[in-house]
């Protein structure tokens, strides 16, 4: 089998995987690939061709394809390698990738840094234990989404949707356009699991009630589906009886999570993070085997194409400082960042004060809904921050920016903790 | 003066915003952040509008479709006349990002134009 060798190979070649590759040839790179499972770049955004991209990034508002193209483009006048078409089969600890195409069979690639940036996948039914048969007509919203917007086909004519993401949303308003009857949106959780504005203009826009505390209790037909019942929940997540509602329906679509498609990163002995489903990482978005790096949704699913982009760029930044010879993590010491009371994740989850930049972007989740509270920082016991903020909830992701000098000033840092406090 | 609720649709954000109206005069404004909120704000109780997206048919090209969008607000209530014919249009490959495919959707004066390429066959 050849092998073909690569200061740095990224392994998808969406958004995250786009945005790392520029800015590692930005960052003096001269070769380097882009693996690309599917039969263009671009990466999930091919398929969401609704606007709202870009605002951060570009200062205007775009579709997901248009947000795509601009990086396409740019990483065509850079001349960045990729491979489309192609299957990662396998990333050693030495970051041998091996790959397998129709053109070149089976291939592997010696590679300076890898990043890995191959995104998320949509959690399916069998993963909620819904009750029922198993009829046609039960699509993930992303699935949907695909085939509405890239194949040009329409799932059904009448459609219930379980869960409330913005896939589920963006693609109820979807389905009303292009002429199917969207019954409801139900959702399990007491809040709604997208952003608010896809609340007004997926749903409200068309007049599609939102449930929330509901979820699917039976599913009614053997061919193809014919009908869905509904029932609401306690707060325990149970349905309570005498609550179910049953809706005629030709079509049920799930947005009900989704997934890092880490299989590639556990296989070679990657650390995930059983919050994030990711990666953990450090400061420079390495993980624990050197001169991996990841960012994108494989890392934690983001809301905003335009966090990716950013954080993509760090990572790629990064990987080129690696194969240049930039202090390695070995021997350091990695300062553990705590998701405390009221936080879900952080990322990153460690930080090498010593290799870390002036200024540090740290995301987050919360865990539940939650009005009038405030984020605070703590460096072992001391408070550093305390910002208060009106609303936050899971589904909106939040940051705050650690300052090298400050952490700098505790010589006994051990820990750096985000919690949520009421006062 | 009647008191409205808006989720601001502007950003991810989605700021909750108070207007006082009487359906033809504005009054106080409540809740905004930024200058582009306030504008929505205005605008979403006196004619509200939208972005329209959605596919288009390609003749002759690698893919089938093209998406696209109206390249500038409609207003809502003219949404189904624009998606009628926008689902009327048949594009020839090959389409580049930017192309008008429609000059002026349903009497609204906005061109619809292509947001993906798609290369000829």
């Amino acid at each position: 089998m050849t092998i073909e060798a690569y200061t740095i190979v990224v392994i998808g070649g969406g958004p995250a995987g786009l945005a790392a590759a520029i800015a590692a040839r930005k960052a003096g790179i001269r070769d380097i690939l882009i693996l690309e499972r599917d039969r263009e770049l671009g990466g999930i955004l091919n398929q969401c061709i609704h606007n709202g991209f870009g605002l951060h990034t570009f200062k205007e508002e775009l579709t997901g394809p248009e947000y795509a193209g601009r990086f396409v483009a740019q990483a065509g006048e850079l001349e960045i390698a990729c491979e489309l078409n192609t299957m990662v089969m396998e990333i050693s600890r030495e970051r041998v990738v091996t790959a397998m195409n129709r053109e070149k069979g089976m291939f592997r690639i010696r590679a300076g840094a890898v990043i890995l940036a191959m995104g998320c996948r949509e959690r399916a039914r069998g993963a909620l234990n819904i009750p029922g048969y198993r009829p046609a007509g039960i699509f993930s919203a992303g699935t949907a989404q695909r085939l509405v917007n890239m194949e040009g086909y329409l799932p059904g004519r009448k459609a219930v949707i379980l869960g409330s993401g913005d896939i589920g949303l963006i693609m109820a308003r979807r389905m009303a356009l292009e002429g199917a009857e969207v019954k409801a949106v139900a959702e399990l959780m007491p809040y709604c699991g997208g952003l608010k504005r896809n609340i007004v203009q997926c749903l409200e826009d068309y007049g599609i009630p939102l449930k929330l505390c509901h979820t699917v209790v039976d599913i009614q037909g053997r061919e193809r589906l014919e009908g869905v019942t509904l029932a609401q929940v306690d707060d325990k997540g149970k349905p309570i009886p005498g609550t179910e509602e049953t809706y005629p329906c030709d079509t049920l679509l799930l947005s009900v999570g989704l997934i890092p498609e880490n299989e590639l990163s556990l296989d070679m002995g990657v650390e995930l993070d059983e919050a994030t489903s990711g990666p953990v990482v450090d400061e420079s978005l390495e993980t624990n085997i050197p001169g991996v790096f990841a960012c994108g949704n494989v890392l934690h699913v983001h809301d905003l194409v335009d966090y990716v982009s950013e954080e993509a760029g760090r990572a790629g930044t990064n990987a080129a400082g690696f194969v240049k010879g930039r202090p390695g993590k070995d021997g350091r010491q990695q300062i553990p960042l705590i998701a405390g009371q009221g936080v879900r994740y952080t990322v990153p989850q460690r930080i090498c004060v010593e290799r870390m930049e002036p200024h540090l972007k740290v995301r987050f989740r919360v865990g539940a809904v939650v009005r009038d509270s405030y984020v605070s920082v703590y460096l072992n016991e001391k408070c550093i921050m305390h910002r208060k903020k009106t609303v936050m909830a899971p589904g909106e992701m939040e940051e705050v920016v650690l300052s090298r000098s400050v952490l700098e000033t505790d010589p006994d840092l051990k820990s750096i903790a985000i919690k949520i406090e009421k006062e | 003066m009647e008191k409205k609720e808006l989720t601001c649709i502007c950003c991810p954000k989605g700021c909750m915003i108070t207007v006082m109206t009487d359906g033809k005069n504005i009054g106080e404004v409540k809740g905004y952040t930024c200058q582009r909120g306030r504008a929505y704000a205005e605008k979403e109780v006196l004619s509200p509008a939208r972005i329209l997206t959605s596919t288009v048919r390609v003749r002759g090209g690698v893919r089938p479709l093209t998406s696209v969008k109206t390249k500038t607000e409609i207003p809502k209530d003219r949404i189904r006349a624009c998606m009628q014919e926008i689902n009327g249009i048949v594009a020839e490959a090959p389409v580049g990002i930017g192309d008008v495919l429609l000059e002026d959707v349903a009497q609204t004066g906005v061109p619809i134009v292509a947001t993906k390429a798609v290369q000829a066959l």
